[in-house]
């Protein structure tokens, strides 16, 4: 029997404001624990929260550029657990009214386009982070730091509208770049501010009702959310298959030895017992500060991409690349206001420049490399001062150095040969050092051309013009 | 008459004519609290008299008399302050110091009031009687056999006693009036949003309230004046601008329109409180009020409703009392969740915990609907009921409490019974309003409190109503005999 996965997504985005959404304290990454702490984010007694307005104009603009209706009124109601790192032993969100409501996004897959809607996406704090002595399982003692307690979060909770790991991993990374450009969050994976849960189901092709849901939590990169998603599909069909029961449980991603795991099941569920959180007014917006926000949005990903089609003339895969992220366009942008080539600056940053910041693990921003240079690099290739092959060499230079094409160019020796006579004088060394290879050409053999040409290249160290050196060889094999 | 007997602005009078200085004032009230805190108990914690002393010579040198500089006072035991541990009279925050000042306090430390200590209190606000402290009981000043009321029984007392001007206490579903009532004295519970609930350890964070208790009326009126006004602090608190509430004593209340509900003179309020409070009715038609029955008609669910929604709110509230960060933690536990539990089971007394289970079990997601809703739904009734009769009313008059000051350890026992206290003050809480309990009247030499409740940020006309019936009458005069040989 063939099985269809159904796929949904909750992902938490750590909203980009400077304090936490409940009280003064800086929200910046990687300070010394608990050194960004004030009595109210540590739940102290007496304290009381009060709500950043930053944190709500971000969440509306998120909305906004996930095309989500923004409610006029929502309001925060408290999740009642106890767990060390939950200052107040209850963390406030928003349960019945969400700041935003219905929305989507589309996706592409192998050039077509899929919706996929989002049910909501609610305000929330963030929890503090416990730092376990050892392992979870065996430590005698934890650590609690509360650096992260109340960082605004937004939680977007996707329809169960994907079908495959891809189609999750496409939905996630459009997501991220819509949040990136909207300008709400770094999302940054590795540090906690895109943060994926998936719920994953599988059922006959046809069925209308849903299998039985498993929650994977805490899928920390794009690759991961694919394969376990694929794990968990596969896991799901062999189960029916075997006439196994599968139970609703949580699990988690094992990276090392790509599995999922149990966390729990769904009979240690908690109830937790939400209510109007009633240190907190609901918040109530008027259209006139919507639609502020509304139309002051910047350019979003779609319609970068639409810009880039139909402006350069680009195809729609070149164009969905260099939007993933503001800092690509930007980067592309910046080089076409100096040159007119668009599809040579495109190769260049879906070719190399994509190779090297996979290489070495790197976004854009962090590179050392910029428009200009790149500019430059390309004008001196047209002008013939180095080839297309050394290019590639000054290019992984200027990313690595920030240094300028010329520079290094003259550093590394690059100039390109062009000058005839020097050229027919290599030429003629290596046609005279290879009476035998002569021969064979003359007897029709093509082969021996290109024999000649790399001696040539070789003899230059790489820097002959390879265009001259097949025009004087020509001249001169033909001639004689 | 000595120092310790005197009103707040009757100390402030002499101070500006420079008769008195702020250490002889502390003075008294030391000798006065070594005389009568033996036998009432009224404070927690009481500040070194040598730092109190030294302080107050401090304010006189700065020889600027105004407003409350060189007053002394106390704070319920709810009050967060930096300088005294605050309790909140449980075993769970016994040794617990906040690095941080409630603003309501703030308030009276920038104007150089000498904070004195921290007053007794049931339990994290939860009781009507003082009974449910961790550490003592607080006496009645009038009876020493009955109790001061609560929950901010110790802050009544030690008003009534004279071992302090004034205090500030809480009140949540009339834990300031009824002790007021019982203690003789006035207490009023402020428009909700009127003072920064910032610092105020939450009981229920959608009922609490923090207020004076005074002598007399007029230093209500001067106390509210520097405690009153928006914080950004605490998101409930309204910006409503604060009038100068002094300038609502000596007026005249020719054609004030007074509402007694009948549904707040039924038989569970004995006989002579009712004559108490229709004898007070009567004084305000010889004043020119008009006075008329009025009707609303949701009371009798008003405390239900209430005994669902301060519970839950306290459950969640409550719950940050974990041993994690601070207050007392269990340290034989063997894990995480054990230490939880042995924790709260240790540090909490069984009121407390009745109530956050109360509190946990009407949240729960299959009662939610039954029980938190549904109280919701009656609390948005019982303010619709104060709404109308507003229209044609300026003030609601009724007695403060069912009863005069009962016995200690006569109703500790009945949890049912001690709640049904609060009947006729609990509506207020609901409805977010204003309420005053002023004394009205004696019983068997037992104070007898009259509330008047008012529009939302009307507290000046309870004021003007109370200051007038002050006037005309002696109640407000009369001292316990505590601690006179």
């Amino acid at each position: 029997m063939a099985y269809e996965t159904v796929i949904g997504l909750e992902v938490h985005v750590e909203l980009k404001t400077k304090t936490k959404i409940f009280c003064g304290c800086s929200t910046d990454f990687g300070a010394e624990p608990n050194t960004q702490v004030c009595p109210s984010c540590a739940g102290f007694p007496g304290t009381v929260p009060v709500l950043n307005k930053k944190a709500v104009e971000l969440a509306v603009k998120a909305g906004l550029s996930l095309n989500c209706e923004i409610a006029n009124y929502s309001k925060f109601d408290r999740k009642n657990y106890f767990y060390p790192d939950l200052p107040k032993a209850y963390q406030i969100s928003q349960y019945d009214y969400p700041i935003c409501g219905k929305g989507y996004i589309d996706i592409d897959i192998s050039g077509e386009s899929k919706r996929i809607g989002i049910t909501r996406a609610h305000l929330e704090e963030d929890a503090g982070k416990l730092v376990h002595q050892g392992s979870i399982t065996t430590t005698t003692s934890s650590l609690v730091d509360l650096n992260r307690s109340s960082v605004p979060l937004l939680e977007i909770v996707s329809e169960p509208e994907m079908r495959s790991g891809i189609e999750a991993r496409l939905y996630l990374e459009k997501l991220r770049s819509i949040l990136l450009f909207a300008g709400v969050s770094d999302c940054k994976m590795q540090e906690g501010s895109l943060r994926c849960d998936a719920n994953v189901s599988v059922r006959p092709y046809g069925q209308a009702e849903f299998g039985t849901r498993v929650e994977i939590k805490n899928l920390n990169s794009f690759k991961a959310l694919e394969k376990a998603i694929e794990f968990e599909a596969k896991r799901h069909v062999d189960a029916i298959e075997d006439g196994e029961e599968l139970i609703q449980e949580t699990r988690t991603w094992d990276d090392e030895k790509q599995v999922t795991k149990s966390m729990r099941t769904k009979e240690d569920a908690e109830d937790y017992r939400y209510f109007p959180d009633p240190d907190l007014p609901p918040i109530k917006l008027n259209e006139a500060f919507i639609n502020d926000i509304k139309e002051n949005l910047p350019e979003l990903p779609d319609e970068a991409q639409k810009r880039l089609v139909e402006k350069y003339n680009l195809p729609n895969y070149d164009a969905s690349l260099l939007t993933m992220t503001p800092d690509v366009l930007t980067f592309f942008d910046e080089c076409m206001k100096e040159y007119e080539d668009a599809k040579v600056v495109s190769n260049w940053m879906m070719g190399e420049l994509t190779r090297l910041l996979n290489q070495n693990n790197i976004e854009l921003s962090e590179s050392k490399i910029n428009p200009e240079h790149l500019i430059n690099m390309l004008q001196l290739i047209n002008k013939g001062t180095i080839s297309g092959k050394m290019a590639k060499t000054v290019f992984e230079e200027m990313f690595n150095s920030g240094k300028d094409p010329e520079a290094i160019i003259k550093e590394k020796g690059l100039v390109q040969i062009s000058d005839e006579e020097t050229l027919l004088a290599t030429i003629e060394e290596v046609i005279n050092n290879n009476p035998k290879v002569l021969e064979d050409y003359k007897a029709g053999k093509e082969k021996a051309f290109g024999f000649f040409v790399g001696q040539v290249m070789k003899a230059t160290k790489g820097q002959a013009n390879p265009a001259i050196v097949n025009k004087l060889l020509k001249e001169k094999l033909n001639g004689e | 008459m000595e120092l310790f007997e005197l009103t707040v602005y009757e100390l402030q009078e002499k101070i500006k004519k420079r008769e008195i200085s702020s250490e002889e004032i502390v003075k008294s009230i030391y000798k006065r609290i070594n005389e009568v805190e033996n036998t009432i108990k009224s404070f927690i914690t009481l500040a070194d008299e040598k730092n109190i002393l030294e302080n107050a010579k401090k304010i006189d040198a700065k020889n600027e008399y105004n407003g409350l500089a060189g007053i002394p006072y106390a704070l319920k035991d709810i009050f967060c302050t930096s300088d005294f541990r605050t309790t909140c009279s449980s075993k769970m925050l016994e040794n617990f110091v906040p690095t941080y000042n409630a603003s309501a306090t703030v308030k009276l430390r920038e104007q150089d009031a000498i904070l004195m200590g921290k007053l007794n209190m049931d339990e994290f606000a939860m009781g009507s009687s003082t009974e449910r402290s961790a550490f003592h009981l607080t006496c009645n000043p009038w009876d020493l056999e009955r109790v001061p009321g609560g929950s901010s029984g110790g802050s009544a007392a030690a008003v009534a006693a004279g071992e302090i001007p004034f205090a500030l206490g809480t009140d949540t579903g009339g834990s300031l009036r009824q002790p007021a009532a019982f203690c003789g004295v006035v207490g009023l519970k402020p428009t909700y949003g009127r003072v920064s609930r910032w610092g105020v350890i939450a009981f229920a964070s959608s009922l609490d309230q923090a207020g004076p208790i005074t002598k007399d009326v007029r230093d209500t009126a001067i106390i509210m004046n520097e405690i009153a006004g928006y914080d950004s602090l605490d998101s409930n608190s309204l910006d409503v601008e604060v009038p100068d509430y002094t300038q609502f004593l000596n007026q005249d209340i020719k054609g004030l329109k007074i509402g007694y509900p009948k549904e707040y003179f039924q038989e569970y309020v004995t006989q002579e409180v009712k004559d108490a409070v229709i004898n007070a009715l009567k004084k305000y038609e010889e004043l020119g009020a008009v006075v008329e029955e009025v009707s609303l008609p949701y009371t009798e669910y008003a405390l239900p409703a209430y005994y669902l929604i301060a519970p839950a709110e306290a459950s969640a509230n409550l719950a940050r009392f974990d041993g994690v960060r601070f207050g007392y933690r269990d340290t034989n536990a063997e894990n995480v969740l054990d230490m939880f539990k042995q924790s709260r089971s240790a540090a909490f007394n069984n009121e407390v915990k009745r109530r956050i289970l109360f509190g946990t079990n009407s949240l729960r997601s299959n009662n939610y609907e039954d029980y938190y809703l549904k109280a919701q739904k009656v609390r948005r009734l019982v303010r619709d009921d104060f709404t109308r009769v507003f229209k044609d009313y300026d003030v609601i008059v009724a007695p403060t409490t069912p009863t005069t000051a009962f016995k200690i350890g006569e109703q500790i026992n009945h949890p049912i019974i001690l709640y049904l206290n609060d009947i006729i003050t609990v509506p207020v809480n609901l409805a977010g309003l204003p309420g005053m309990s002023i004394p009205c009247g004696f019983s068997d030499g037992l104070p007898i409190g009259m509330q008047l409740i008012g529009k939302p940020f009307d507290e000046g006309t309870l004021i003007k109503a109370g200051h007038a019936f002050e006037q005309s009458t002696d109640y407000h005069k009369a001292k316990p005999a505590v601690g006179v040989k």
